[in-house]
């Protein structure tokens, strides 16, 4: 190539935006995060990127970490899955940042989690979701399948009965959490009558509800995601199932899904999570003051904004126990089974995992809001510690498919 | 004995579903052969327009089946005169520039709306049949559907505007020799192509969470129905709608919903192998020529 004058201050350009942070300062401690806050995930993205604002606002009100300030890098992934290999990238090489949170779906978070390990940057995954992350690097706070699900089945089982009908989506999130129910009903001595699997897009479902009657199960467990399956529960109450058969949901609400529903849709829905609005603990009541008097109003809380609330919680924690960023002593700190409050209870790490020990409440839907009914204190992940041993192994690097 | 009355509301149902879907498409499509890839959108503005109205305290009813219709109607005049008109004739052209106007529309409602789950909920009880609940909504969908394919047989068949359309869509130089302002016809023919997909937009949003991307549902039926139906308007919306509609279910029913929409996408790919001209006979009728 001929390089004339152009050429050649656009290339020094170019490379001198490549590599710009050669002579930072040490004197602030940078915090990645990548989330989706516009695109068909900014439901669940932007209350977490909101969420992530707060904790750090309130880590720098009170005087930073360690004497320094947190300073966040953001970007927006545009709910585009390749953005997110792309903005790690950005992280690890321009940004020097010393830890990232981020990352929705399951896929975001395998297309950046190879590159924060290689380059030696702690992760942290704040989602609920299907298990089996088995990787020293990354801490994962959410719940997996078998925490929820473990609870969820005896509690629903014990307001109805022991024939149980599943209608799950149709992808892995769906098709493992299916696999997990059967288990448990299969333990608490039930039996799981009929599974059905829906395609994503699938938005009528009379004749479900027709086949299910002829079924006649107890109690039907709907692991259903997204809009179009949101009709399911619709069209259950329009027909006046909700009076005749109970149901419960793994994932109904996590993205507030629950306020979509009209009150007398939602009524008696039975689900499990580590977090609801209506918890009234002080440390919630004093976490949805904040957020009101940061945000203005609290409709947008949900289950997984409050999951990276706590994901950064958690780490600050582990940096002031450690008493400094370095990756080693930040992980070290956090396998002594750290444990902090967060608005949806006690968050504690669990060492052999690097997933949480969390509280699990059982609520039933009531006038568009999570009733509590019973909380479940400090249920462990046993799903991934089935199969994962960080202790014994902790060159792991899989993500485990958890054979049941 | 109760449950093959339920599963006979069960297929009428998918059947008045089909023709709902279908109708506004079968005359943006199947008359005026502009390949209106927007059509989902157009169906989730009726349901956006309607969520607005019964928010804002408007009858339901009256929301469904007239303020949804006449404003999605109001904005197909819109892009009919923007748009559309500079394409009729060029088929390929039309389809790149609706698909670009279903990316409009998808980002519009995002931004009005927000990218989220928003929904009515059922306004008629359910009620038993025998052992059986049943959503009682479903017979509203069927009766629309009856109504709607009764009028535009009336107004096809047996109104002067319904010959006018027709000659027109059949032979623009025709009409245009006989007197007939043919761009004015083609304007009314996309606008009460409009309507009836905002109408069934409307009328389907109590029983779905809508959302922006709503309409990549219902397109793909659409154009199945549509094109198996082949170049008799009602008669091929009908047929279609019905053997699809009861494949469907049938499948649905006694295997499971994945097996239903492989079915009716099977279904589909065969029929229109034995019958490359849909159900009602040639299914390419050149416009001009």
């Amino acid at each position: 190539m001929i390089m004339n004058r152009r050429h050649f201050i656009a290339a020094a350009g170019a490379a001198a935006t490549l590599f710009p942070i050669a002579g930072r300062a040490s004197d602030t401690i940078r915090l990645g995060s990548v989330l989706d806050t516009s695109g068909i995930f900014d439901a669940y993205g932007k209350p977490m990127d909101m969420a992530l604002g707060l904790a750090v606002n309130e880590i720098n009100a009170a005087g930073g970490l360690n004497g320094k300030e947190v300073e966040v890098v953001s970007y927006d992934t545009q709910s585009d899955m390749a953005l997110y290999s792309q903005y790690a990238q950005q992280l690890v090489r321009n940004d020097d940042v010393d830890v990232v949170h981020g990352g929705i779906l399951s896929a975001s978070r395998e297309a950046i989690r190879q590159t924060l390990r290689k380059a030696g940057i702690l992760y942290f995954y704040n989602v609920l979701y299907e298990g089996g992350v088995c990787d020293r690097n990354i801490f994962i706070n959410g719940v997996t399948p078998a925490q929820q699900v473990e609870a969820l089945v005896p509690f629903a089982m014990g307001r109805s009965g022991k024939k149980v009908h599943v209608l799950a989506a149709d992808y892995n999130y769906g098709q493992i959490t299916a696999k997990w129910i059967q288990k448990y009903v299969a333990d608490n001595g039930g039996e799981t009558v009929a599974v059905d699997f829906f395609p994503l897009e699938v938005s009528e479902f009379g004749s479900t509800i027709a086949r299910i009657q002829s079924i006649d199960p107890d109690l039907v467990i709907a692991p259903l995601v997204g809009g179009a399956h949101l009709s399911f529960f619709r069209q259950w109450a329009a027909a006046g199932m909700n009076e005749r058969i109970p149901l419960a949901s793994t994932s109904l609400g996590v993205g507030n899904e629950h306020r979509v529903l009209t009150a007398d849709e939602g009524n008696g829905i039975m689900v499990a999570y580590h977090y609801s609005q209506e918890l009234d603990t002080p440390a919630n009541n004093d976490f949805k003051a904040r957020w009101a008097q940061a945000y203005g109003d609290t409709s947008a809380i949900h289950e997984i904004a409050v999951s990276n609330y706590q994901g950064v919680l958690t780490w600050a924690a582990a940096v002031r126990r450690a008493g400094s960023t370095n990756r080693d002593d930040v992980i070290a700190a956090l396998e002594e089974g750290l444990s902090i409050e967060g608005p949806g209870g006690t968050v504690t790490i669990d060492p052999q995992t690097h997933h949480a020990k969390l509280d699990v409440h059982l609520m039933i839907l009531e006038n568009q809001g999570m009733t509590v009914i019973e909380t479940l204190p400090q249920r462990p992940p046993v799903d991934t510690q089935a199969v994962c041993d960080l202790g014994a192994n902790p060159d792991d690097n899989t993500q485990y498919e958890i054979r049941i | 004995m109760d449950l093959i009355a339920v599963m006979a509301v069960e297929f009428l149902y998918a059947v008045a579903s089909l023709v709902l879907i279908s109708a506004g498409l079968a005359v943006v499509f199947g008359m005026m052969r502009v390949i209106n890839l927007a059509h989902g959108e157009f169906m989730i503005l009726g349901g956006y327009v309607t969520i607005t109205a019964v928010n804002l305290g408007v009858n339901v009813f009256i929301a469904m089946v007239i303020i949804a219709p006449l404003a999605v109607a109001l904005i197909g005049v819109v892009v009919e005169r923007l748009v559309i008109r500079h394409l009729y004739g060029r088929l390929v052209d039309t389809m790149l520039a609706t698909w670009g106007l279903s990316l409009f529309f998808i980002g519009l409602v995002t931004v009005i709306f927000g990218n989220t789950t928003t929904g009515i909920s059922t306004p008629i009880p359910g009620f038993a049949i025998g052992d059986y609940r049943i959503n009682g909504y479903s017979f509203f969908i069927i009766l629309v559907a009856v109504l709607l394919l009764a009028a535009m047989a009336v107004i096809l068949r047996t109104t002067r505007f319904g010959l006018i359309a027709r000659g027109t869509m059949a032979r623009p130089d025709i009409a245009a020799a006989l007197g007939h302002e043919t761009e004015r016809i083609y304007m009314a023919t996309f606008a009460v192509g409009s309507a009836l997909s905002g109408l069934a937009g409307a009328v389907l949003a109590p029983l779905v969470g809508l959302v922006p991307g709503s309409g990549a549902a219902y397109i793909a039926k659409a154009f199945i129905t549509v094109i198996a139906g082949g170049p008799q308007l009602l008669a091929g919306l009908m047929s279609s709608a019905t053997f699809f509609g009861v494949v469907n279910q049938l499948f649905t029913f006694t295997i499971s919903p994945v097996i239903g929409e492989v079915a009716l996408l099977v279904a589909a790919v065969i029929l229109l192998r034995m019958l490359p001209r849909g159900i009602t006979g040639r299914f390419f009728r050149e416009r001009s020529s």
